[in-house]
């Protein structure tokens, strides 16, 4: 009997799928599951088998699977229109992998097709989650990040509401004589941050508060709640998107008192130097007399275990521009700059040389060990200098180069609402980063963008870079969810999760768990959720123990339907089957990497993709025992400090959630070993036959599970 | 509510990360993008990178997700084999020349690879930096995008032989394809251009290209890669012993005015994490980087501490003056000098890794856009609605390269200031 709107089945016998497997006998698979007969082409993605498709789908196939190659392979070409289902089953790449025309090769074909017909069968087109949005992009902190910000944001035609705590806009900036020249050449520039506070200050599209403060927010992208405490008083606004752009604070002196910070009167940061410079001559504190001799002291505080364990990358650049300052106020003046490395990357490499070409500068490199107050003036005692040993140099003034400190590290200025904490999570340092290197706006908290110097030891030109692109990630992240999508890493899905509340335990698994944050909670600790957050991981669904959470396309019951629809062959056979659920983004690349090379992986695994490590949910490891699979591997991305799921801990709950494994492993009379975490990158496919190889080796040492005469 | 889409597309000059970035972050705020890649595969310099600092991650995890994130958005056309001949018109109405060179292999490849096998003809391979050989029709790495065959038209000998053409079975090479020319608008353009290594023959003393043994940083890339032409195993180019000693020299061309004046801001990063594929490959192998400054800035101060701090890692203080072929060993003598000891040194090693700079790919201007004296583009110099991201601005590392590319494509959509 055929299903109404029942998938209908087509195997590509191209790039020698046809002459490795029996094809006639996989047409006749889909009838086990009451689906027509497969139909067969040579050349499914050529123009000819394309049109033939397009037929099949004008003629009413509603839902399609592709037995061919790897959805990853022309998904732009078997994309028949928003009404059409389409599966993809990676029978090529299966079959690279494996013995043509071997009898276990025909075995894994199969299994591949039954599994496809069933994820088909078992999945929904999703319902974008569609709802009227607000667009103000919230930007927290008006400083050089957050006004270049702003002005992006209203560049591209958005409302902006910009909540500073200080009464004057500008930031760190604001309080500079001059800044760096940007590309190298020539002397430091004018900031220009007054006219850039005045043009934020009239511009129509902004609404300023000053002297203010975020109380709290609640709700989620497109429909944030914000209270903000202005002088008139409390108020109530809605945002769509926020940038938060609270800067740094410059390390306090006071706790380099080896290098005279905070007890000797002529001993100052760089950032009270600026300001002395900025009001005009510069003068030291003790007794207002213009140095003829000043030090900088570089990494004073930073690159410090004691202090501040990272470069705060600007330190360098500064001291090199405020040399020029003393040397434009008096030629005679001397200059010395101690550094452990001279950081001027990139063309501010060429303001160095200027420096360097600067007769009244002298710079060594050293480890400064103390800097003392002597004779109205400072003493400098520098170990291991480039002069050879030990100096001693004495000077009027000495200016500590200090560091940066996120403003973020004691929080404070987001007051999130959320279950999982009123700030965005650090990554380290009280930096809250996210995904380093290709994702710098893989916010943790969808719909938050940190920007500038609270996320990163940056300077200002990179800080307004670094604006540009939050304003723009904002923007993006409200549109996106204006049309029911997600942000990043699943840019487009449009799924999102349901919850079968009447079965919810509150146990919190999914609020505690969701890499995002999107659950709050009631008192009882029933989970609220906040969809618009959600980035489609699905972490919540492997987390649930009730197994309530779902997506339309993507549920607990679609993969255990998946893992059931596995043929177990008899003991006797010698047959043994090994489950394998792998991450999408990296593990299945790794596999197809491995078909691309023709590497050859054992013809007894079956892999099922996942969107997320993450998602794994527990009963899927007591269907495949149930069913008399003899061993399951679990495919993740490398966890802790340097971890590399996209959904920051997708792959570390999981094998979390494994701890809980030997319990049901043991009701079962199973053995621990039937299942292993193994950390997978994207480049392992060398590495997979190894893997696999000593795993099939285990199970056989284990033996048959013993459950495969009563599965079914 | 939502602001509108301009009306033309944006258009991305690179394929690079930097390029990529910017048309996927443009095209998922509702443009239209056309990228366009002179190369037959996108991907540029980090596709051929082995691993990323500081976390020692496969390039190919990011590129995959931006890849996906091409696949499955009909906002972004790519073109590869791309070259952009001419730039004219305003913000808003841009009109891009474009050459496409004849597209040999078209859509139908389906990457089965028959084709290269019956290939008689060798030809460098210079995705590998000329280590190692290719077929003429060859697919430069297993996962390259778009899954397609390229022909390299220096080496293929034509239709005369034609082999590959009788061997696809479907109908994917065509011979006899011509150059065309495209005629896109485009509402504004981001330059992504990229970076080539600074040629370190250039680098006198340094017996780069006389010595098989001297190579630069990007080979070592290639060299540590299991796609690589030693599959992965870090071995002397010139013999294929394995290596027990190797040295890296730093600023190889930059900071230095014969040279590039600039600091390229990413080799002493790239050293410290070659010095880790040596610690993986050869444990016991002995490493010495000689440097001038060790710039490790912000939080990539770590990686620089965790490396430093490996046994057989040792940090010196000065510049290699010389290298030469040691005819006994089939090393390299290295001559430098160590600044806090005050000394000569002279050393025999298997291995001289010089850390060439970055060079702006489009030194020399692309369509008529003028680069700086040292081959940048800077944003405040070009016209309104064209905007330079990545290394074609300042030499900058991946990460850094995306938050430009990021800021270039809201300004590129949505029209902002330089």
């Amino acid at each position: 009997m055929t299903q109404v709107n029942a998938p209908r089945v087509y195997i590509c016998t191209g790039c020698d799928i046809g002459a490795s497997v029996d094809v006639d006998k996989l047409c006749k698979i889909p009838a086990e599951f009451g689906v027509p007969q497969a139909k067969r082409h040579p050349f499914l993605c050529g123009e000819e088998g394309l049109q033939y498709l397009r037929k099949e789908v004008a003629e009413g196939a509603g839902r399609i699977l592709i037995a061919a190659c790897s959805g990853r392979v022309y998904a732009d070409r078997f994309d028949f229109g928003k009404d059409v289902m389409v599966e993809r089953t990676a029978l090529r790449e299966a079959l690279w992998v494996s013995t043509p025309n071997d009898p276990d090769t025909q075995l894994l074909a199969e299994d591949y097709l039954k599994m496809g017909i069933v994820k088909l069968q078992k999945s929904e087109k999703p319902e974008p989650y569609i709802h009227q949005l607000d667009d103000t992009i919230l930007v927290v902190g008006g400083g050089i990040t957050g006004m270049t910000a702003a002005l992006a944001a209203t560049d591209a035609g958005k409302r902006v509401r910009l909540v500073e705590k200080e009464a004057v806009l500008g930031g760190f900036v604001r309080k500079l004589k001059r800044r760096f020249p940007i590309d190298g050449t020539g002397n430091p520039v004018e900031t220009n941050i007054v006219a850039m506070a005045e043009e934020v200050k009239n511009h129509p599209a902004v609404a300023l508060h000053l002297s203010s403060e975020v109380v709290s927010i609640s709700g989620q992208p497109g429909e944030f709640d914000v209270r903000i405490k202005t002088p008139e008083g409390e108020i109530a606004v809605r945002a769509g998107a926020i940038v938060q752009a609270t800067g740094f604070r410059p390390y306090d002196i006071s706790k380099l008192g080896h290098l005279g910070g905070g007890t000797v009167d002529n001993v100052i940061t760089s950032a009270r130097f600026e300001e002395i410079a900025a009001s005009g001559r510069i003068r030291r504190p003790s007794d207002s007399k213009e140095p003829s001799s000043v030090a900088f002291i570089q990494c004073a505080g930073s690159r410090d275990e004691k202090h501040l364990p990272y470069c705060s990358s600007f330190c360098c650049m500064t001291s090199l521009k405020q040399a020029r300052y003393i040397r434009e106020q008096n030629p005679d003046a001397k200059v010395y700059i101690f550094y452990r490395d001279m950081r001027t990357p990139g063309k501010y490499e060429l303001f160095y040389k200027q420096m360097q070409d600067d007769d009244g500068v002298f710079m060594t490199k050293g480890d400064v060990v103390s800097v003392a107050g002597v004779d109205g003036g400072v003493e400098i005692v520098v170990n291991n200098t480039l002069l050879g040993g030990t100096i001693r140099v004495k000077a009027d003034m000495a200016v500590l180069a200090v560091g940066m400190e996120s403003a973020a590290k004691n929080g404070g200025a987001l007051h999130l609402a959320y279950r999982q904490g009123p700030e965005l999570p650090e990554l380290n340092y009280g930096f809250p980063d996210s995904h380093f290197v290709c994702f710098p706006y893989e916010t943790r908290r969808t719909g938050i963008y940190a920007a500038g110097a609270v996320r990163h030891p940056m300077d200002a030109a990179q800080s307004e870079t670094d604006a540009a692109g939050a304003a723009l990630k904002a923007i993006q992240c409200i549109t996106l969810a204006a049309a029911g999508k997600s942000a990043h890493p699943r840019s487009g899905d449009t799924s999102y999760p349901d919850i079968a509340f009447e079965r919810c335990t509150q146990c919190k698994r999914c609020t505690e768990e969701c890499p995002y944050g999107m659950y709050d909670e009631d008192a009882k600790g029933t989970p609220q959720p906040n969809p618009l957050r959600c980035r489609r991981c699905g972490t919540c669904m492997g987390a649930c123990p009730q197994r309530i959470i779902s997506f339309k396309n993507y549920s607990v019951d679609m993969f255990s339907a998946m893992i059931k629809a596995i043929g177990v062959p008899g003991e006797e056979e010698n047959r043994p089957r090994v489950l394998i659920l792998a991450c999408e983004n990296d593990s299945m690349p790794a596999f197809e990497m491995a078909a691309k090379l023709r590497l050859k992986l054992s013809p007894h695994i079956r892999v099922i993709g996942l969107r997320c490590l993450g998602s794994m949910n527990m009963v899927w490891l007591n269907d495949a025992f149930a069913k008399g699979l003899d061993g399951v591997l679990l495919f993740g991305c490398k966890f802790g400090d340097e971890y590399q799921c996209h959904n920051m801990k997708g792959s570390e709950l999981a094998s979390e959630r494994l701890s809980k494994l030997e319990e049901t492993l043991g009701r079962m009379s199973l053995e621990p070993e039937r299942v292993r975490f193994v950390p997978i990158a994207i480049d392992d496919a060398y590495a997979l036959p190894g893997i696999i190889g000593d795993f099939m080796k285990v199970i056989e040492r284990v033996g048959p599970n013993p459950f495969k005469e009563f599965a079914d | 509510m939502a602001t509108p889409a301009p009306k033309n597309p944006v258009v991305v000059i690179g394929g690079g990360i930097a390029g990529i970035t910017a048309a996927v972050e443009a095209a998922e705020c509702g443009a239209n993008v056309i990228l366009l890649e002179k190369r037959a595969h996108l991907g540029g310099r980090v596709a051929r990178m082995h691993k990323y600092f500081p976390k020692l991650c496969a390039p190919y995890c990011g590129l995959e997700l931006n890849f996906r994130r091409i696949r499955e958005n009909p906002a972004i056309a790519v073109h590869t084999r791309a070259e952009v001949a001419e730039i004219k018109g305003q913000y808003g109405d841009f009109t891009v020349k474009v050459r496409l060179q004849p597209q040999m292999v078209n859509a139908n490849c389906t990457a089965c690879g028959k084709c290269a096998e019956v290939c008689p003809v060798e030809r460098q391979d210079h995705y590998n930096y000329g280590m190692g050989t290719t077929k003429a029709i060859y697919m430069p790495h297993p996962m390259a995008f778009p899954q397609r065959y390229n022909i390299s038209q220096k080496a293929c000998i034509g239709k005369e032989c034609g082999k590959c053409v009788q061997v696809c079975e479907y109908g994917a090479i065509n011979l006899d394809a011509r150059e065309t020319v495209l005629e896109l608008k485009a509402h504004s353009i981001v330059v992504a251009t990229g970076w080539d290594p600074y040629n370190g023959a250039k680098l006198q003393g340094l017996s780069f290209g006389v010595s098989p043994n001297v190579i630069s940083n990007v080979m070592m890339e290639r060299l540590a890669s299991p796609e690589g032409p030693a599959k992965g195993k870090l071995v002397r180019p010139s013999d294929g012993k394995e290596v027990r000693d190797v040295v890296f020299a730093q600023c190889a061309g930059s900071r230095d005015e014969n040279h590039l004046p600039y600091c390229s801001s990413v080799c002493c990063l790239a050293s410290l994490k070659q010095a880790a594929y040596v610690r993986e490959a050869a444990p016991d192998a002995k490493i010495f980087i000689y440097y001038i400054d060790i710039r490790t800035p912000g939080k990539y101060e770590r990686f620089y501490r965790k490396i430093a701090a490996e046994p057989n890692v040792t940090l010196i203080k000065g510049k290699i003056a010389k290298a030469e072929h040691d005819p006994e060993t089939g090393g390299v003598i290295i001559t430098a000098e160590d600044v806090l000891a005050g000394k000569k040194i002279t050393r025999k090693t298997d291995l001289l890794v010089i850390a060439t700079g970055m060079q702006p790919a489009a030194q020399n201007g692309v369509g008529g856009l003028k680069a700086d004296e040292n081959g940048f583009f800077t944003n405040a110099a070009l016209a309104r609605g064209i905007y330079a991201a990545g290394t074609a601005r300042l030499p900058q590392d991946v990460s850094s390269s995306i938050m430009d590319a990021t800021a270039a494509a809201l300004k590129a959509v949505y029209g902002g200031r330089p």
